[in-house]
């Protein structure tokens, strides 16, 4: 499916293009009157006028059509290491499954720990170690759909790296980002980080159970999400009692409704 | 005891792996650029690249400078200049119904207040222009 890719053509195709290359240099040079010195190119200047993520986002772009064509909600997940992204999902799955084909890309920089536990819920799952980067990019994603083969109007989680910082530059052709926050981590991330929060259209405050034992304070956590961002929507919950899950299904239930309307 | 004042450093908050490794793949993405546009523009070797960053697109430039002397070693682009050009932010304000200047995401309106402000500049990272032979 990979369309745009460049990968495996790169190297080939520019030995083609350095012989050409050199023709195109000689008709220069003999023009400029330096025919004698056909290596000796003078500096020049070259307006460019590109994106750095140009390339990012075009394969980005080639996933939300594979996406859209298929009628599928992607959701881009995004946190800090620890907020509890692989447990809010194996409960959601759990939830889900029996009424929506559910797939999930995992996104980690070593182990393939998270996808071992999202199989185990019976679910399929493609684990990219990313090694030393620091977020999913669209390529990436990309190949990861060609051993996936997800179904036509499923749900397609992608768990990014646990990180609050770099994911939020990488488009990877999802419907929308998703910002996990547990209470555990200070009401102050959301103007701490406010990149992440900004590119993020739902903000879930994870762990609520939690909140007599903490000075976490979800009201001006809340205000300051939409300080960064007035379009965020926020849910709270507990993945591990359930409580506030159900608003969370609602939601998924919902957006996939659109997405299945929108691309019938 | 107390911090002399000047002593935070004011990067992004987070880990420095992290924000360097952000930088660092960002630099890779101009050096793809850079080796694509050599077949098409006709050059062989890069000396200075003008980057246009917005004061919003979450780019340290410090640790940009940094990561491109290491990403472009070896390549068509060793030992080229960076110069970058920082770019102002600017959000449309809905109050107000005009553009207002901004220094960050979560500022709110210098003129009325309100955080209801839709970046419309300042959060582009582009490759203005290449100085090559």
């Amino acid at each position: 499916m990979c369309g745009v890719c460049g990968c495996g053509e790169g190297h080939s195709h520019s030995h083609d293009h350095d012989h050409s290359h050199d023709h195109h240099h000689h008709d220069h040079e003999h023009g400029a009157a330096h025919a004698h010195a056909p290596d000796l190119n003078p500096a020049r200047m070259v307006r460019i006028e590109q994106d750095i993520l140009a390339k990012n986002n075009r394969y980005a772009a080639e996933n939300r059509r594979y996406f859209n064509e298929r009628g599928m909600l992607v959701l881009n997940l995004v946190s800090s290491p620890g907020s509890g992204k692989t447990s809010l999902l194996t409960e959601t799955i759990a939830r889900l499954k029996d009424d929506t084909g559910i797939a999930v890309i995992e996104g980690d920089q070593q182990t393939a720990r998270d996808a071992e536990r999202i199989r185990a819920t019976g679910v399929q799952a493609v684990q990219i170690n990313t090694g030393k980067g620091c977020h999913l990019d669209a390529h990436r994603v990309g190949h990861a759909l060609e051993s996936l083969q997800p179904d036509s109007h499923s749900l397609l989680f992608i768990e990014n790296v646990g990180n609050l910082v770099c994911p939020s530059s990488f488009d990877l052709g999802e419907a929308h980002k998703v910002v996990i926050l547990s209470v555990t981590e200070g009401e102050d991330k959301p103007i701490k980080y406010p990149d992440m929060f900004h590119a993020a259209d739902l903000m879930i405050l994870n762990k609520t159970d939690l909140l007599p034992y903490l000075d976490f304070d979800s009201e001006q956590c809340i205000r300051y999400a939409k300080q960064v961002n007035p379009r965020i929507k926020v849910l709270s919950l507990s993945a591990r009692t359930g409580e506030g899950m159900d608003n969370w299904l609602r939601w998924l239930k919902a957006e996939l409704e659109l997405q299945r309307i929108a691309y019938a | 005891m107390t911090n002399p004042p000047g002593a935070d450093l004011h990067l992004s908050e987070g880990c420095m792996a992290g924000i360097a490794m952000h930088e660092m793949s960002l630099c890779e993405s101009v050096l793809q650029i850079l080796e694509q546009q050599a077949d098409t523009q006709q050059y062989r070797k890069v000396k200075t690249v003008w980057l246009e960053i917005g004061a919003l697109a979450g780019v340290e430039t410090e640790a940009l400078r940094f990561s491109f002397d290491i990403v472009m070693q070896g390549s068509l682009a060793d030992h080229a200049r960076l110069e970058i050009i920082e770019v102002p932010g600017q959000a449309w304000c809905l109050p107000c119904g005009r553009n207002v200047a901004v220094r960050q995401l979560y500022d709110q309106c210098p003129r009325c207040g309100s955080h209801q402000l839709q970046i419309n500049g300042g959060d582009q990272m582009r490759i203005k222009e290449l100085e090559v032979e």
